[in-house]
């Protein structure tokens, strides 16, 4: 009875002759709750889609409930139990939440007709199981991700899933909602319900889990009880090496700010902001989803101007009606969805980065200078130490770390001396991380004013030596010392 | 009532409405019931064309092929029947043409799930090749007289009634009988069958209906054969409102049949679309083109409003969506 859900053994996967996964063993029993941890690209995603189906192993044994599969189709694994939730969560947006939830098990009992009141009974079943209120009419692309994310998880639990594997499923979530997902989990283990979570945050690992696992480079790197392991083991399996927790630290010496935000507001967005920056200061701005941080980044970088207030560079008053007037000011802006706002995903990586310079490298008759646009990109991939075998490669092709490495040294060739990040590692792994965080640390002591703005609390209070907790449009603390991150989630939880 | 209300295929019913009230207004002719007949058969070709193009919408492709498998299949039949001097029911006719269309859009739909090849190049390849085919391989003469099952067809109307102004007798042509068993058939497998929601959800997100557990390729495969044989349908009544089975024919009518389906609702880009909406879009298009005549303008003015149809047919939603994101 006691038959594991999940077991594969010594799974390989090449694509196209490089291996994505060597000899990669995982069992999963009913009611676990493992979580499967791991770097971006170090074969997480691949090992779920061999699980689910959507790959083919190219060697080893893939076992659900007891059963070999040689061939393991999508719709096996769903009819074995195991549902995966993506990142993207699957939903169809132009459908409604009744249709979403329903067709999965409409397919699986290889249905030909659709019988409406069948499909809305079969929904609300589904939305019962997770004790939530969702609205049943209404088209998933109108719902928050939050929501969103119900919808995919109730969809899950229909038809009896024995194991629901998600995705980096707190990406876009708040704390609160991160919470609510938590309970979620819980309630499903005392049904019996196993879980797979799949992630590189290293705190949710240890919040949630009972046993992991640890992929590094497609090979399995540690697995276990999870409570065998605290951050720094888990940190050191997925990186391979240890990775420095060592506080920012910045001495004021009373220069004048490189920026000074005075009352600035935008209406019914953010109201009264008052801020400075000294060169080498690293200040932080948290809040929660919809604090309006993001329109404040946003109005810094001129893409929704700011109504009233000014700003200062240098002590003197720039006008910043638009993204042109900000990078003149010398501010560059690295967006929070690096995937839609930052970055031209089919270009090459050189391009990427000498767009922000075009108009620096002219030759004598203005065509682009591509001798030293091509110095200047190699220069920046060494700095940045983008892995790539080469600069002509696609911005896709790269690992999310790289990806938001690319945007970093596109600012900084054009020399900005203000760097406003917005959710800085979202969706990059811990060694990516750490490197992106040392390289803010770099610029900060060459006398660049930096501004992270970021819901991930350790990484604000690890790099910030002042923060500004936002909410409803304006700061409403400010820390300067004792910053530690209990104080912070403290606060944070005030705020709700 | 208010959600009736929000649907495009309420705003294009009333721009329906509004233009036939002022047409006739012009000119009263329009509300006659020679004109109103004549009308809903010239609907039936666009309309079942149309019904074709819906679902290719619907799942995010665009299909411009249509008109050649159309007129491929409707000049075949009309080759094949001719030389064996075909006597008996007008139905073989039908099946014949249908055939081939199905058989052609097997191709297509072949090429499309296997290679996984964009849809606006495949149908642009195998629209100059089927018409190309026949044109080198089968014909290239009018064939003028066509044979007595089909004469017979094209005279089939009913509540043939004789107007007392003109004395001509004027009737309703049994294709839109036809036409509207298929528009039926259509909005069926759409909404109460798996491979028609199935169609939606590839319109909605590609990798989501995979996941799913839907088979992309079966999928891909029912919409082009569909296509393929409402268009053999399309091809063969052509064929007979005309009288004739030109191999010149129905090619160049796909901008026609794409924006009227565009203009009752069906998103480029997929997920969305009605059968209502695409009926009403037909219907639309064809009052516009009658309209023109009716109030005596030069008929290149109807590619020239066709064209501005299309553009403002798929500018208003996305003006709208702009609007709700800067909101």
């Amino acid at each position: 009875m006691n038959e594991a859900i999940v077991q594969v053994t010594g799974i390989h996967k090449r694509f196209s002759g490089v291996y994505a996964l060597r000899d990669v063993s995982l069992e999963i029993n009913p009611g676990d709750i493992h979580c499967l941890a791991g770097e971006n690209g170090s074969g997480k995603s691949t090992l779920i889609k061999v699980i689910a189906g959507v790959y083919h192993a190219d060697e080893g044994s893939i076992h659900l409930n007891g059963t070999q599969y040689e061939h393991l189709r999508p719709i096996d694994a769903i009819r074995e139990g195991v549902q995966v939730i993506y990142q993207d969560f699957s939903l169809f947006p132009n459908l409604t939440v009744a249709e979403n939830l329903a067709i999965n098990s409409q397919l699986e009992q290889r249905k030909r007709l659709v019988k409406w009141s069948e499909l809305r009974a079969t929904a609300e079943d589904a939305i019962s199981r997770i004790k939530v209120d969702l609205p049943l009419d209404a088209t998933v692309g109108s719902l928050s991700v939050a929501d969103k994310q119900l919808v995919a998880i109730s969809r899950a639990l229909l038809h009896d899933a024995k194991l629901v594997i998600m995705d980096e499923p707190t990406t876009a979530l708040t704390q609160h909602e991160v919470k609510n997902l938590f309970d979620v989990i819980t309630d499903l283990k005392s049904e019996g319900i196993a879980t797979l979570f799949v992630s590189h945050k290293l705190r949710e690992v240890l919040d949630i889990s009972e046993k992991l696992t640890i992929l590094r480079n497609g090979r399995l790197a540690a697995e276990g009880d999870t409570s065998d392991f605290d951050e720094k083991k888990i940190t050191f399996h997925m990186t391979g090496r240890e990775v420095s927790e060592e506080r920012f630290a910045w001495s004021g010496d009373g220069a004048t700010p490189i920026l000074s935000v005075r009352n600035l507001g935008r209406r019914g967005e953010f109201d009264g902001i008052t801020f400075d920056v000294q060169p080498g200061e690293i200040v932080g701005i948290t809040g929660l989803l919809g604090s309006g941080r993001t329109s404040l980044g946003l109005s810094l970088f001129g893409v929704h101007p700011a109504d009233s207030g000014e700003v200062l560079v240098d002590g003197a008053p720039v006008s910043i009606r638009s993204i042109q007037d900000a990078i003149t000011a010398g501010i560059a802006y690295v967006p929070e969805d690096r995937l839609t706002e930052g970055l031209f995903l089919e270009q090459s990586i050189g391009r990427n980065i000498f767009v922000s310079i075009l108009d620096r490298i002219k030759t004598a008759i203005r065509f682009v200078d591509f001798d030293v646009a091509k110095r200047t990109v190699a220069a920046w991939i060494e700095n940045l130490k983008i892995a790539t075998p080469s600069a002509e490669a696609a911005a896709q092709t790269l690992s999310g770390g790289n990806q938001q490495r690319i945007v970093l040294a596109r600012w900084l060739a054009a020399e900005s001396r203000i760097l406003v990040l917005n959710g800085p590692t979202v969706g990059v792994d811990v060694g990516s991380k750490e490197e992106i965080h040392k390289k803010l640390r770099e610029l900060a002591a060459q006398g660049v004013g930096v501004v992270i703005m970021s819901d991930d609390i350790p990484e604000i209070v690890q790099n910030c030596n002042r923060i500004y907790v936002m909410h409803k449009g304006r700061f409403v603390r400010e820390l300067t010392e004792a910053i530690d991150t209990d104080t912070l989630v403290e606060q944070f939880e005030e705020l709700k | 009532m208010q959600k009736l209300v929000k649907t495009h295929e309420f705003y294009v019913a009333v721009i329906l409405i509004a233009l036939s009230v002022i047409v006739g207004v012009v000119n009263p002719s329009f509300f006659s019931i020679g004109n109103l007949f004549a009308l809903l058969k010239s609907n039936v070709v666009t309309g079942i064309f149309a019904l074709g193009v819906l679902l290719v919408l619907i799942a995010g492709g665009i299909d411009i092929s249509f008109p050649a498998i159309g007129v491929v299949s409707m000049y075949m039949t009309g080759k094949f029947l001719e030389r064996i001097e075909y006597g008996g029911p007008v139905i073989l006719a039908f099946l014949i043409s249908l055939s081939i269309g199905i058989l052609l859009g097997v191709i297509n739909a072949s090429i499309i799930s296997t290679f996984k090849l964009p849809t606006l190049i495949v149908s642009l390849g195998t629209l100059s090749a089927y018409q190309g085919f026949v044109l080198t391989f089968v014909d290239t003469k009018i064939i003028n007289r066509l044979t007595e099952p089909m004469v017979n067809y094209s005279r089939m109307e009913i509540l043939r009634t004789t107007m007392e102004s003109s004395g001509q007798t004027t009737g309703l042509h049994v294709s839109i009988f036809v036409y509207l068993v298929l528009a039926l058939l259509t909005a069926w497998i759409l909404k109460y069958t798996m491979v028609g929601r199935g169609v939606y959800a590839l319109g909605g997100d590609r990798q989501a209906t995979e996941r799913a557990g839907f088979s992309i390729r079966k999928i891909e495969f029912f919409i082009y054969t569909y296509v393929g044989f409402l268009a053999g349908v399309a091809g063969i009544l052509h064929s007979a409102h005309v009288r004739n089975a030109n191999p010149f024919d129905l090619v160049g009518s796909e901008l026609n049949v794409i924006a009227a389906t565009v203009l009752g609702g069906a998103t480029i880009g997929g997920g969305r679309g009605t059968v209502v909406g695409t009926l009403l879009g037909v219907m639309l298009i064809t009052v516009m083109n009658n309209s023109l005549i009716l109030l005596g303008i030069p008929s290149y003015w109807q590619r020239f409003t066709t064209g501005m149809i299309l553009l403002i047919a798929v500018t208003v939603p996305k003006i709208n969506e702009m609007r709700r994101e800067s909101a």
